[in-house]
């Protein structure tokens, strides 16, 4: 097929140059480090990021596996999701799993209906050295949270998996450097440039396949803490909790215990695009009860080693 | 969030601040943000909180970019932070770069990219060193455009004497770096004055609000504004061979220096062999013409021996390959550069071990003279000699910026420990 685009540098609209910076940054990485992976959750960015992964090596295979840090919370609909867009691709997947890192001792079981948002940075970090990966390309973006608005697109994580945000490589033009020494690694985030509104623009464009948990569809679900948290395996009604059936959707996907829907009745890509552009709250803000610990809940996080 | 109606045809603009700490970057940065009402409600309770959590009043505007908790404690901006705007006019990507001389590494990371610089000097306290520093690193690293805020004017009285003085300073300053458009704009962060919306307190001020200058001013990407050479022809750096189920090899990088067709006579450098452009496959399919900025892959009519870090280079002017380089050097590590240094050089896609054979000159950014001396200490500027062990095709850095523009590594550590720019430095080569 043959298209035709316009000669000047110009007439790249602001999602091409996203999107061929995106590529550009994942052929470096491939290039400059030993063995990469790819951190796939099953949100829409990480569906957006391994969409461009898919494209940047076209037509050949990814030359790196996929992989999901599964905290055995899932929303059913996003391992589904997750299973049908790995076969179709036919690509490596690789599941580092919270429950076996519970039943090996390295963290410890929260119970049943606990929170295992901070329990993914162990599984990871032991994933990323058992699997003696360099690199890890994450869907995250700068406007998400304000830590992430201070990092590097590849950025670095010391033999202990952390973050020191206070001592940065300097990342200058398109010049990015990826070598690690053993048991280092790279963080590395081709979407850093994107914004929420980016995402949904991009995947109408490309018709990018989502969980459809991303749709309204009528769900039970009981008000906490001022999210609305699905009914469901993993969250049932508290005392004084009433169980309500609304029309939601979620505009971002985690675990199933921490992250909320919003009212919504939209099901089609502009429906979304209208209700992102016009949002006053933030996605993190509305969805994510893990950010709201504290002013520094993500930097302490990424500190850590967490995505 | 501002409406998207004309996103398609919005055109985008990078820029970065540039000032001395504490003369209220962080903080028009944020007036900016909160006037133009890209911040999500919750964004801004936080903001409100952390503030008075912190006693610093009920909405201090600096941390919204200044997001560290270090920052917040010492009230400064240790890192670039990166924020995303966008008006019905125009998309803005914006580098907030700290003010403080250790963090000058931080700096130019994020003015390395920028069209255009945001400068903020206070205006009870005139032009300082540290301004004049960064505005010099911002010019040699290829910013040619700039808008001046004179800030704290509230704290003046608005006294038109102050900010006359100001616009004297930059006048002179901006004529030696040989920057192009210096508008100078009264305002006060902290009040709002001239930073979206207009104001009648300096009434002898009748130009534009910061936001109408910034959706004014000329964008698009530095290598196709800059350099403005009819002749340029296209860069081309590989960086990663496609081999094709099957059969067959494409060369995958991105566009830079002017656009590729199909059919286009090109060579490879540094071998210097010559073959034709078959097929150019973009992330929208196949493309009889890819322009500056696209990832693409390219196929050629001959079967030649092609690898990651050869440069392809459309008809028209040839870069000179070479293992001797002179470059302005910005050394960024807290050791001292020494002749006989041996680093790992990044040169667009291809990395070599590189040997600095000599440091022939310092860049004094005050009296912006070249100085002789034999070593450079950390944030310094010099004009050095370079010999690397394999050749590279390079273009000064004026011409073009990819093919310009080098990092030096320690080996030991792999960290970044100097940006080069390839060529005298670019301001000192217009007198």
């Amino acid at each position: 097929m043959t298209t035709t685009i316009p000669t000047q540098a110009q007439a790249l609209d602001s999602l091409d140059l996203l999107e061929s910076q995106a590529i550009f940054i994942f052929r470096e990485v491939a290039a400059e480090c030993e063995r990469p992976v790819l951190l796939f959750s099953g949100g829409k960015d990480s569906a957006v990021l391994l969409h461009l992964a898919v494209k940047a090596f076209a037509p050949a295979k990814l030359p790196f596996p996929v992989m999901h840090v599964d905290t055995g919370q899932n929303f059913p609909e996003v391992l589904e999701f997750r299973d049908a867009l790995i076969d179709q691709l036919g690509e490596r997947l690789i599941v580092a799993s919270v429950d076996e890192s519970i039943a090996r001792g390295r963290v410890l079981d929260p119970g049943p209906l606990g929170s295992r948002n901070r329990l993914q940075t162990t599984t990871l970090l032991d994933a990323i050295n058992e699997h003696r990966f360099d690199a890890a390309f994450g869907g995250a973006r700068r406007d998400e949270d304000k830590a992430r608005a201070k990092e590097r697109v590849l950025s670095f994580r010391d033999a202990f998996g952390q973050w020191d945000p206070r001592a940065q490589r300097p990342e200058l033009w398109q010049l990015y450097q990826g070598k690690v020494n053993t048991g280092e690694h790279l963080r590395c985030f081709p979407l850093s440039d994107w914004t929420e509104l980016d995402i949904w623009r991009y995947i109408e464009r490309e018709r990018v396949e989502l969980p459809s948990i991303y749709f309204a569809h009528p769900r039970e679900v009981v008000e906490r803490n001022g999210l609305l948290m699905g009914v469901g395996e993993f969250i049932h009604p508290e005392p004084g909790e009433e169980i309500r059936e609304e029309m939601v959707r979620y505009r971002t996907v985690g675990d199933a215990t921490g992250t909320g829907a919003v009212r919504s009745h939209a099901t089609t890509y502009p429906e979304i695009i209208a209700e992102v552009s016009s949002a006053r709250i933030s996605e993190r803000g509305a969805t994510r009860g893990d950010d709201r610990f504290s002013d520094s809940a993500m930097e302490d996080r990424k500190r850590e080693g967490y995505f | 969030m501002t409406p998207e109606t004309a996103l398609e045809t919005m055109n985008l603009l990078r820029f970065a601040t540039v000032g001395s700490v504490d003369d209220g970057k962080s903080t028009i940065i944020g007036r900016l943000l909160v006037d133009t009402r890209q911040l999500f409600d919750d964004q801004v309770v936080a903001v409100e909180e952390a503030s008075r959590n912190r006693g610093v009043g009920d909405l201090d505007l600096s941390f919204i970019t200044d997001g560290l908790r270090a920052e917040r404690e010492q009230g400064i901006t240790i890192d670039v932070a990166y924020r995303y705007a966008a008006t019905p006019r125009r998309k803005f990507v914006i580098a907030d770069c700290p003010g403080h001389v250790q963090y000058t590494a931080n700096m130019a990371t994020g003015a390395s990219n920028a069209d255009l610089a945001l400068v903020v000097v206070d205006a009870t306290a005139g032009l300082k060193e540290q301004t004049r520093r960064h505005l010099c690193i911002a010019a040699l690293l290829g910013v040619r455009q700039i808008i001046v805020c004179a800030n704290k004017m509230d704290l003046t009285g608005w006294d038109e004497a102050a900010y006359d003085r100001i616009v004297k300073e930059v006048d002179q300053l901006a004529a030696t770096l040989g920057i192009e458009s210096a508008t100078v704009i009264p305002v006060s962060a902290l009040l709002g004055d001239n930073v979206v919306l207009p104001s009648n307190a300096a009434a002898y001020y009748s130009g534009p609000t910061v936001l109408e200058a910034l959706e004014a001013a000329p964008a698009g990407s530095w290598s196709s504004s800059h350099g403005g050479n009819e002749e340029a022809a296209t860069r081309l750096p590989v960086q990663w061979i496609l081999r094709h189920p099957g059969g067959g090899r494409s060369y995958a990088g991105m566009v830079d220096g002017a656009s590729l067709a199909v059919g286009e006579e090109v060579t490879v450098l540094p071998s210097g062999l010559t073959s034709r452009v078959k097929a150019i496959d973009s992330p929208h399919g196949e493309v009889e013409e890819a322009p500056i900025g696209l990832s693409v892959s390219v196929s050629l009519e001959d079967d030649l021996d092609v690898s990651r870090g050869d440069l392809i280079v459309g008809s028209g002017d040839l870069p000179t390959v070479t293992s001797e380089l002179t470059a302005t050097l910005c050394w960024f590590a807290d050791t001292t550069l020494v002749p006989g240094a041996r680093y790992r050089l990044k040169h667009t896609t291809r990395s070599t071990p590189a040997l600095v054979t000599a440091i022939d000159a310092e860049l004094d950014v005050n009296e912006l003279a070249l100085r002789p001396i034999d070593k450079l200490e950390i944030n310094d500027i010099g004009l050095v000699s370079i010999r690397t062990a394999s050749p590279l095709a390079v273009d000064d850095y004026g011409h073009n910026r990819i093919t310009g523009s080098f990092v030096l590594i320690d080996e030991r550590t792999n960290i970044t420990v100097a940006a080069g720019m390839i060529g005298p430095p670019l301001l000192l080569e217009q007198h």
